[in-house]
Order: structure tokens, then C-alpha cells, then sequence
């Protein structure tokens, strides 16, 4: 059966519109994956000589096991926003004789060979052999040291799997746990109550007792078990229906009609963005985001003011990159349909670079409070936006004209997250560091202002050229509107 | 007002539509009979510019559709669910298509109030998204969508298709008062050759992208239709033995 479901996946990636694309971006990600592989190794091969020539009066097993909960922590979050949980397309499955627990147990199995899994193996092991030759452990002590530690990897895995599926529907859910993980952060912050300390101390008593190795495979076959009732109890085509009983909401945007020609559609991708999963979570994301700052600003490491135009661009554009790269995949399931109607194709993308220049400048607005760290953070992050909204704008939805992967807005979430992973991300890198190199290129040669106003001046030749750009633009969209067409079409990832 | 001349659309090799002539005067009721993969749909798509033809060329009001987007204030169509916008409730739906073609809410308003009856009570004011609703309510709500703003071109792909009987009973008086005045070209694709022969005017039967009949509609046409069905299937059977 396992072999069956390879099959089909193997079928879907190849078959899909996109598979150019997605073949482009895997090797990206393997060149990535090996970078990290060997960062980790080389990481891992040092650890042992480095610990025990900075602390030569410690013992480094004992001081790797005080970190393990603070690496584990950062591992979850980086796992949640990045590790792209393995997908398998239910419907077609319900029907046939394929018993329910097989389907989940694939899907479960899969997630287990996650590159997420393999890259903490790259140092738990060489580290664990250095402490066999050079520490005073024996064999099995850190033999059961090495399995724990896999098995605690096993425990993150699932435990992301766990927090994806089971609770993306129901954030509030959670909020006693980041409550508690916060509480515990904060504790150990002040030193009043460390809690990495203790596990540290755990892991000690761990290695001196290898049999206890049982517990935390125990504990990843809980998870597991958790995660196969969760995915059981969703293996329903109305799984995603339940809380959608209630009455449509009916809010029209009344505002919009100040935008004249365009009202109609900018209400359009309000209801688009308001009414469903996946778009609604680029709002928070962004409102999220502009948090960023603040992690920044005060650390004396980013003194740069390219590091701050960097800042900038991305708290400004953080909706215009997650909402702009997928335009006009939003709209996928009814394309035809904007296609045959009464809709010029630049009002339509002129409606789309409205709303991203809205959001720019809203979020512009949001930054203002950093004058708090100064001025010239202020200027920078006016600069940014104005660059935002002049240049990235039309480049974005210049880049858009290339997607023909469907985006299903009404698919439950269960089991979805199409397009979403670590590739998204780098798409976003040129929009970002584009300017940067501008900003640093005049900064360095010129001077600062010399730089804002390089980058202001590139903005406001783009709003110039806004009316010539988008009719530019237009014309290469009619011209891909049969290959967007019949790739929107097709379903699946 | 439609004109499709030279007109073929080849998919890896296999012809799926070869159509040398054919014109579809103003205010025409016009029929499109054939079975799965004569070329209905793709013929929909050509006139919708969704698909670019392989030769030839479709004019609407002598507006080449590949290379203009004029003929789209005075067209309107619906082929599929791709056509609807799920997360819109029907009346959001209505007043959207309405704003893209000049009607504003109490246009729309007056419009809908005609179709009561044919709406059943299920559509309007029920404070559901388009998604949520069955196919039939999907499939009627894209039909009246696609009557709003007197289109002077209404392109339908099986509109009878999902129907329940009475709804089907409402469409077919709901189209022929459209072609009443001859204003309107009506262009439906239809497996069912009782309505079809009922509403159209004129009747196009296509097999494998090739027209093989062009019929005036008579009272002897619905025989002559289902003559023409059965015997294609009976000289297959003839074949296959």
C-alpha cells in the first residue's frame, strides 16, 4: 500500500502544472539542505575540542545537555513556520477499500524522513562518538544518550505535526501552552527557575543510566498515536466543514467606493482575503511581523543602516510579498470567470496593485512608533515603503504573470498547505535584498542620504511609470492567460 | 453576430474541433448537440478566447475575440462552477456582476425580484457563501448571473444539466421570453435533445469537432435527432461486430 501512495505522489509532483518550477526550487532546497548538512556537520565534528577548550573545568556532554531545551525550542518554531507538512490528497482515497489508518499512517511515516529530522543527527552523532573516545562514558551510556536524543527529535516532529493540524483551526487553543512556555522563559531569563538546567540535569541522570532511553521513544509513540487519532477523526470530506454552519458574513466594504472603477474588485480581494483561511492568515502574519522591528533596532549587532532598510522594506512589504507572490493564484478556482466577464485586464491588475500599496502604506503608518529609536529609523522606514509601493509593486505582479498554480481557497485546511514552505520564502529574497545592495552600494560611496535618496528616487520614477508598467504588465498576462487558465485547472500541489 | 471561420483547435495531434463556416446571425436561438468530446465545450472556450484556437478565428460583432477585449461588455456566459466566486454569497455574486456591467444594486434588485420563482426560495436571503450551496443552486445562480446587463450574447454549456424538473421547466421559458424580441443570440450546448429542440431555433450537431447537421428547427427535428443518435450508435455497434 505504501508503495501505492509513493506511486501517486510521485504521479502528482511530476504531473502537476508546475512541475518546472518545483523542480527548480527542490534544487535550490538540496543546495540549501547541503549547506546546512555540512554547517551541521563541521558544527558537530567541532563541538567536543571547542567545548572542552573553552571550559576545560566542565564536562561538555553535561553542557550540550543544558542547551538541548533551548535547541529544542528553536527547533519547533522554525519546524512550524518552515517544515512543510507531507501532503496527501484524501478525497479520491475515501471511496475506495484503502483502510483509513493506512492513508494516515503514510502520511505520519512520511513526515518522519523529514530533512527537519536528519540535520540534528549531523552533530547528535559525531558529538556522541567524541564523548565515547575522549569522555569518560561508556559505550552504551551515550549509545542510549544518542537514541534519546533521536527520539526527542521524533517528539518535535510530531509535536509540529500535532500543533499544525489540530490546532491552525483553533489558535486559541493553544494559548495556555505559549502561556506557559513564556512563563517558563521568562523564568529562566531572570535565573529565578531554570528549566534547561533541569533538563540538562535530566539528560545527565539519562546518560548514566542508558535504559531510560525508553522514555522518550515512549513519548514520541504517544505523539504518534495522538497524531493518528487527530487524523483519523478528520478523514471525512466534511471534516472542514463543521464551524462553517454559521451564517455568511455579510460586511461589503462600503469604503471602497472611493476608488471609483476600481471599488468593485478592491471589495472583491477584501472578501477574498476576509472570508478565507489561508489569505486572512497573511493579515496576522503581517501585524505579527511588524514586531520585527523591535528585535533590531535596540541590538547593537544591526547598527547598519542597510540592516534597517532591510527592516523596513520587509515590515512595510510583509503583506505585498505573501499576498503579491500569489496573485493572480488567489483568484484560481473561478479564472475563467474574470477572464469572460466585463473586466479589462489592467483594472484587474491595477485593483491588485492598489490594494498591495494600501497595505503598504498602512503598515508604513503601523512603523511610525519607531521613531522612538530615531529619526533616521523613521525616514529609512518611509524610504522602504515608498520603494515598496513604486518598485517591488510592479515587479511582484510582473512576477506574478508566471504562476499557474492553483491556490484552493475553499479546500479545508486539513491536509493543505499548498505552496507554502521554506520556497516561498525564497522567493521573497530578491524584492528584499535588490534595494539593500542600492542603499549600501550609495551609502557606502556617497552617504546615508545620498542612499535614502537613491531609493526614494527609484520609487517615485516607478509611480511614474505606474500607468506605462501596468499596461506593460497587462499585456504579458493576456499573453499567459491560456497556459494560467488551464494550470489553474489543475488541482492538487 | 458570431462567426467562426477555418476554425480548428488540435490537442497533441487529435483534432477535437474542425468547423470550415459557420454563422450565427443576431438574435438567433442556436443549439449545440453532440456527444462526449464532439467539440461542445471547446467550441464555448474558443468564443471565450479561455483557449486560443490552432487556425482559424471566432468573431463576435466582428470582433476578433483572440486579439480584442471588446466583445466582453456585450457577452456573457456560463460554462462551469469555475465561472462563480465561492465565497460570495448569491446576491454579493449578483451585485458584482452587476457593477462590471453598468447595473447598480437597485437595478440588480429589480432584476432578481423576476426570478422568484425560478430561484425557489433557496438562493436569495439564505446567508450562505456560493460554495456551500448544491450544484443545482450553484448551477442557477451562474445562469442569472450570466442574464444581468441585457448581453446581446448569452453563451450557456449545459444549462440543464443538475437541474431539478420544475427548474428545468422555469429555464426553458426563461430562455425562449429572451429570444422573444431577437435581440439577444443564445448559444446552448445541450445532451438533452427534448429541451434543445424545444428552445433553439436552429440546431448544430457536432461529432468528434466535425459539424454534421444543421437543422431549422421543426416539429420533425427531434425525431430526426434521435434517429440520427441511435442509428450513430447502431452503425458502431455494426462496426465493433
Amino acid at each position: 500500500m505504501f508503495k501505492r501512495f509513493l506511486w501517486l505522489e510521485w504521479k502528482s509532483f511530476f504531473r502537476s502544472a508546475s512541475v518546472g518550477k518545483s523542480i527548480g526550487l527542490k534544487v535550490l532546497l538540496i543546495f540549501l539542505a547541503l549547506y546546512f548538512s555540512v554547517a551541521f556537520l563541521v558544527l558537530g565534528i567541532g563541538l567536543y575540542p571547542l567545548l572542552q577548550k573553552a571550559f576545560p573545568d566542565q564536562d561538555p556532554l553535561q553542557l550540550v545537555n543544558r542547551f538541548v531545551l533551548l535547541w529544542l525550542v528553536f527547533e519547533l518554531g522554525f519546524r512550524f513556520m518552515l517544515q512543510t507538512l507531507p501532503v496527501l490528497d484524501i478525497k479520491p482515497l475515501l471511496n475506495l477499500p484503502i483502510a483509513r489508518r493506512k492513508a494516515v499512517n503514510f502520511v505520519l511515516i512520511k513526515s518522519m524522513y523529514s530533512f527537519f529530522n536528519f540535520l540534528p543527527l549531523f552533530v547528535i552523532i559525531p558529538f556522541g562518538i567524541f564523548c565515547i573516545y575522549k569522555g569518560d562514558y561508556g559505550t552504551w551510556n551515550l549509545i542510549g544518550w544518542m537514541v534519546a536524543m533521536i527520539a526527542i527529535i521524533q517528539c518535535v516532529n510530531f509535536l509540529n505535526f500535532i500543533i499544525k493540524k489540530k490546532f491552525t483551526d483553533n489558535l486559541k487553543a493553544l494559548i495556555p501552552v505559549i502561556f506557559t512556555v513564556v512563563v517558563l522563559g521568562a523564568l529562566e531569563y531572570f535565573e529565578i527557575f531554570e528549566t534547561s538546567f533541569w533538563f540538562g540535569r535530566m539528560l545527565d541522570f539519562l546518560v548514566l543510566n542508558p535504559y531510560l532511553a525508553i522514555a522518550p521513544i515512549i513519548l514520541a509513540i504517544a505523539l504518534y498515536k495522538w497524531n493518528q487519532l487527530n487524523l483519523e477523526s478528520k478523514f471525512y470530506l466534511d471534516a472542514g466543514l463543521k464551524e462553517e454552519q454559521k451564517d455568511a458574513d455579510t460586511k461589503d466594504f462600503g469604503w471602497t467606493k472611493k476608488f471609483g472603477a476600481l471599488a468593485p474588485f478592491l471589495q472583491q480581494d477584501l472578501k477574498l482575503i476576509w472570508r478565507n483561511k489561508r489569505p486572512k492568515t497573511t493579515i496576522y502574519m503581517s501585524l505579527i511581523l511588524l514586531g520585527y522591528g523591535l528585535f533590531i533596532y535596540p541590538s547593537d549587532m544591526y547598527q547598519h543602516p542597510a540592516m534597517y532598510v532591510f527592516v523596513g522594506i520587509f515590515m512595510t512589504g510583509i503583506f505585498m510579498i505573501n499576498f503579491g507572490q500569489f496573485v493572480p493564484s488567489w483568484d484560481a478556482s473561478y479564472y475563467p470567470m474574470i477572464m469572460s466577464q466585463n473586466i479589462p485586464m489592467k483594472d484587474y491588475l491595477s485593483s491588485k496593485a492598489m490594494l498591495i500599496s494600501l497595505s503598504v502604506i498602512i503598515l508604513a503608518i503601523l512603523t511610525t512608533p519607531y521613531i522612538y529609536f530615531g529619526w533616521n529609523i523613521l525616514l529609512i522606514n518611509m524610504v522602504a515603503a515608498l520603494y515598496n509601493i513604486g518598485v517591488n509593486v510592479p515587479i511582484l505582479l510582473y512576477s506574478g504573470s508566471f504562476n499557474k498554480k492553483r491556490i484552493d481557497l475553499d479546500k479545508s485546511p486539513f491536509m493543505n498547505y499548498q505552496g507554502t514552505g521554506a520556497a516561498q520564502w525564497i522567493v521573497g529574497i530578491p524584492l528584499m535584498f535588490l534595494p539593500i545592495l542600492i542603499f549600501w552600494l550609495l551609502d557606502f560611496f556617497i552617504g546615508f542620504e545620498a542612499g535614502l535618496i537613491g531609493l526614494s528616487a527609484l520609487g517615485i520614477l516607478g509611480l511614474l511609470l505606474r500607468a506605462n508598467l501596468m499596461k506593460y504588465i497587462a499585456g504579458v498576462y493576456r499573453k499567459r492567460k491560456y497556459a494560467m487558465i488551464n494550470g489553474f485547472k489543475q488541482t492538487g500541489e | 453576430m458570431i462567426t467562426a471561420t477555418n476554425l480548428s483547435k488540435i490537442y497533441g495531434g487529435t483534432k477535437v474541433l474542425n468547423i470550415d463556416h459557420l454563422d450565427i446571425p443576431a438574435g438567433q436561438s442556436f443549439g449545440l448537440v453532440g456527444n462526449n468530446g464532439a467539440g461542445k465545450t471547446t467550441f464555448f472556450s474558443l468564443l471565450l478566447d479561455l483557449i486560443q484556437p490552432t487556425t482559424g478565428n471566432i468573431f463576435n460583432n466582428e470582433i476578433t475575440v483572440s486579439q480584442s477585449e471588446d466583445w466582453k461588455p456585450f457577452t456573457t456566459s456560463f460554462i462551469d462552477e469555475s465561472f462563480l466566486i465561492g465565497y460570495l454569497t448569491p446576491e454579493e455574486y449578483f451585485y458584482f456582476v452587476g457593477e462590471l456591467r453598468g447595473a447598480n444594486k437597485a437595478d440588480i434588485d429589480a432584476f432578481l425580484a423576476n426570478f422568484e420563482d425560478f430561484f425557489h426560495g433557496e438562493i436569495i436571503g439564505r446567508r450562505k457563501y456560493l460554495r456551500d450551496l448544491s450544484k443545482g443552486n450553484q448551477k442557477k445562480v451562474g445562469i442569472v448571473a450570466a442574464l444581468i446587463g441585457n448581453p446581446k450574447v448569452v453563451i450557456l454549456d449545459e444549462p440543464f444539466a443538475n437541474l431539478d424538473p420544475t427548474t428545468q421547466i422555469r429555464l426553458k421559458k426563461i430562455i425562449k421570453e429572451l429570444t422573444e424580441n431577437r435581440e439577444t443570440t443564445v448559444l446552448i450546448s445541450s445532451h438533452d435533445l427534448i429541451h434543445v429542440t424545444e428552445v433553439c431555433e436552429r440546431i448544430v450537431v457536432l461529432d468528434k469537432g466535425e459539424q454534421v447537421k444543421d437543422i431549422k428547427t421543426s416539429e420533425a427535428t427531434l425525431s430526426e435527432l434521435e434517429s440520427y443518435f441511435s442509428g450513430e450508435v447502431g452503425a458502431t455497434k455494426a462496426e465493433e461486430l
